[in-house]
């Protein structure tokens, strides 16, 4: 008997607009102006807010935060390329601008790390799951999310994000298998920066690409410029409208890079040298769309300065809003069940100087 | 009518299934196989394929997805086939079922049932037979039930299915077919964080739960034979513990013994003997005591009759805190 191939498969990459602002005509996807104009928005809010973020906790306003700058395109494009019915999962990096962009209050968001739950009361309508601070926990509750959604007979995807440390988790294993199993409408976006906290990529996985391992489960994963927002945009909507319509799960691996420290704790210094940060620094997201926004008749210094203003505005009034939230402690009591023990009511008493 | 505990839940499954469409059971072998115990008997045949789930063999899968479902909409029993093989989805419980309501300000709540068989003394494999309740207890936002009769069992499950909260349901598996009571068949429900008082007493209080309530029943028949009164409280719930009720019952006969299957350091008796010295210690004629697994790995089913508290033991305990 012959040796016959059991599985083949690949993982294709995806470039639209290169680092120079180059695009591809062939890939270009068709958007409308006013998408665009989001998706530039979008990424300088992002980027503003990030270093408003960053101050604010070295002056010790804040604390931990961990910062998104040079991954913006990635949340962006695939907020905006999803539909309203969709629900997102970001991971803490990119919580706040996807909360954002589907409606959670500025000042909620700066809420979160300034260290209180207040700001994770996500209202429902605005389809946002709350970010999960251990690593790829959030993974399998997209997957059973999409089960339920499909229950329910509503046609939506789950979008849930990772990082490239979180597929070395044994969560990214569950939520994939359990995903392919039940074809579930759920797309697992993860963004590989190339590090998690100091452990390069190539010391997570002796797989290739990440994408791959979505084969394994039986479905289909992609590897994309994650700093290219229009490959980003591209591949995002048409693995959304699959997942939504019960083709199932795909995965997509966005390459980016971590231009900032994993945290405000972190000193980068210590893992990786200046010229790997200038090559990235050279592929940043915001500046190869500016150049195409340019091309495209939209953007201008007057454009831009309208712009920067706008995101300006809402980050500063978002912080002197969240500044003056006074917190109430009694909530540290209240929402921890539907109905307090008698215990736990006379330990709040206690703590609040009533017993 | 005459059921075992087996009968009780499953009677009970079948019952609030058909009551709330939102139930879902999924686990390990729990649709064509109904379940290792047969607890899930015939609810596939009769809920089919999409709220009765074989899933793939992964502890931490079924609890992460099932936190994502009732998230969602739906009320997901999970079935983990041994409580002793749900470490693997611990982290799933601590990090996340027990903290989305509290971190979203009760926007995002986990209403969900997760059974699991603990508990020995039916000779089986290792990891088969722990008692780790005291490691749920700890984790504040779970709330922890824990029948020990079919009569309970039935009540307790109805009434966690109907709970705004994730509840654990831990079922002691030598309970399973060890006795039939008569159990009716219609709804009936037990108030979650109320223990019950199985016999009035006046000379000492024994607190007890699940399979070890069961075996402390002849204990105390005999002990009350040798003229020794015992109030017998079963807890029912375990978190939140009905502390009033025990505390109540000590005030008036003035001993308690606690009777554990677990290991004794840092169980859950550790826990309600503290309470009862910090509220009641001038009614308390005797020091506290507890029966309870040693603190030693659980042997292999061959001598695993050493480890766990038996008639005997308790009623020495007994009447050693009696004649005190």
């Amino acid at each position: 008997m012959p040796i016959t191939r059991a599985f083949e498969g690949s993982v294709d990459y995806l470039q639209i607009l290169d680092k120079d602002g180059n695009v591809d005509k062939a890939l270009e996807p068709k958007i409308d102006d006013t998408t665009l104009v989001s998706m530039y928005k979008g990424m300088v809010l992002a980027r503003i807010w990030d270093h408003k973020y960053m101050a604010l906790q070295r002056t010790g306003r804040m604390y931990t935060y961990p910062p998104i700058e040079g991954q913006e395109a990635i949340a962006i494009g695939v907020t905006l390329a999803c539909k309203s019915e969709d629900w997102l999962f970001p991971t803490y990096r990119e919580a706040s601008i996807v909360y954002h962009l589907r409606g959670h209050p500025a000042y909620q968001n700066i809420l979160i790390w300034m260290g209180l739950e207040e700001g994770l009361r996500l209202d429902k309508s605005i389809r946002c799951f709350p970010y999960a601070t251990p690593i790829g926990t959030q993974l399998p509750h997209a997957v059973g999310a999409a089960f339920a959604l499909r229950s329910k007979g509503e046609k939506s995807a789950t979008i849930v994000f990772g990082g490239d440390g979180s597929t070395s988790e044994g969560d990214f294993h569950d939520a994939m298998n359990f995903a392919g199993v039940w074809n579930a409408g759920t797309v697992f976006v993860i963004s590989n920066n190339q590090y998690a906290i100091s452990v390069p990529r190539k010391s997570q996985t002796k797989s290739e690409t990440l994408a791959q391992k979505s084969l394994a489960y039986g479905f289909k994963g992609m590897q994309v410029d994650g700093n290219d927002i229009l490959a980003v945009y591209r591949t995002m909507k048409e693995a959304a409208d699959n997942a939504r319509s019960g083709k199932g799960p795909i995965m997509l691996e966005f390459i980016t890079y971590r231009m900032g420290p994993h945290t405000t704790s972190d000193d980068p210094k210590k893992y990786r040298n200046e010229e790997e940060v200038a090559y990235w620094r050279d592929r940043d997201p915001i500046k190869r769309f500016q150049i195409y926004l340019k091309s495209k008749g939209i953007w201008n210094e007057q454009f831009e300065k309208s712009v920067n203003d706008e995101a300006t505005k809402i980050v500063e009034e978002g912080v002197v809003k969240a500044e003056a939230y006074k917190p109430d402690p009694k909530d540290l009591f209240t929402y921890n069940l539907a109905s307090m023990s008698k215990d736990v009511k006379r330990q709040m008493e206690e703590c609040l100087g009533k017993g | 009518m005459k059921m075992t505990m087996v009968d009780a839940i499953n009677a009970c499954l079948k019952q609030e299934m058909e009551r709330d469409s939102s139930i879902i059971v999924l686990g390990e072998d729990v649709g064509v196989d109904g379940g290792v115990f047969r607890v899930t008997e015939g609810l596939l045949q009769k809920f089919g394929k999409g709220r009765v789930i074989d899933t793939p063999l992964s502890e931490s899968g079924i609890i992460g997805v099932s936190i994502g479902m009732a998230c969602f909409g739906l009320r997901p029993v999970p079935e983990i086939q041994f409580q002793g093989f749900e470490y693997n989805a611990y982290h799933q419980f601590i990090q996340h079922m027990s903290r989305l309501r509290n971190r979203t300000r009760g926007n995002f709540t986990v209403p969900m049932v997760t059974r699991l068989p603990y508990s020995g003394g039916i000779k089986a494999l290792e990891h088969h037979g722990e008692s780790m309740e005291t490691i749920y207890i700890h984790i504040p936002g779970l709330t922890v039930v824990c029948p020990s009769s079919p009569y309970d069992a039935k009540g307790l499950l109805a009434s966690a299915l109907s709970y705004p909260d994730p509840v654990l349901y831990f079922e002691p598996k030598r309970l399973y077919r060890a006795f039939k009571e008569d159990v009716p068949e219609e709804r009936y429900t037990i108030d979650i964080g109320k223990a019950n008082i199985i016999k009035e007493g006046k000379d000492l209080t024994l607190v007890s739960w699940g399979a070890m309530t069961y075996i402390s029943k002849d204990a105390i028949a005999d002990a009350e034979r040798q003229g020794v009164s015992v109030e017998h409280i079963d807890l029912r719930t375990l978190s939140p513990c009905d502390y009033d009720t025990i505390l109540d019952s000590v005030r008036k006969t003035g001993r308690l013994v606690i009777v554990q299957e677990a290991a004794k350091t840092l169980g859950f008796a550790a826990e309600i003997s503290a309470r009862v010295c910090e509220e009641a210690l001038l009614s308390l004629e005797a020091p506290v005591k507890r029966v309870t697994g040693w603190d030693i790995n659980i042997p292999y089913p061959k001598m695993e009759d050493y480890y766990f508290p038996d008639g005997k033991r308790v009623l020495r305990a007994i009447m050693e805190t009696a004649k005190f």
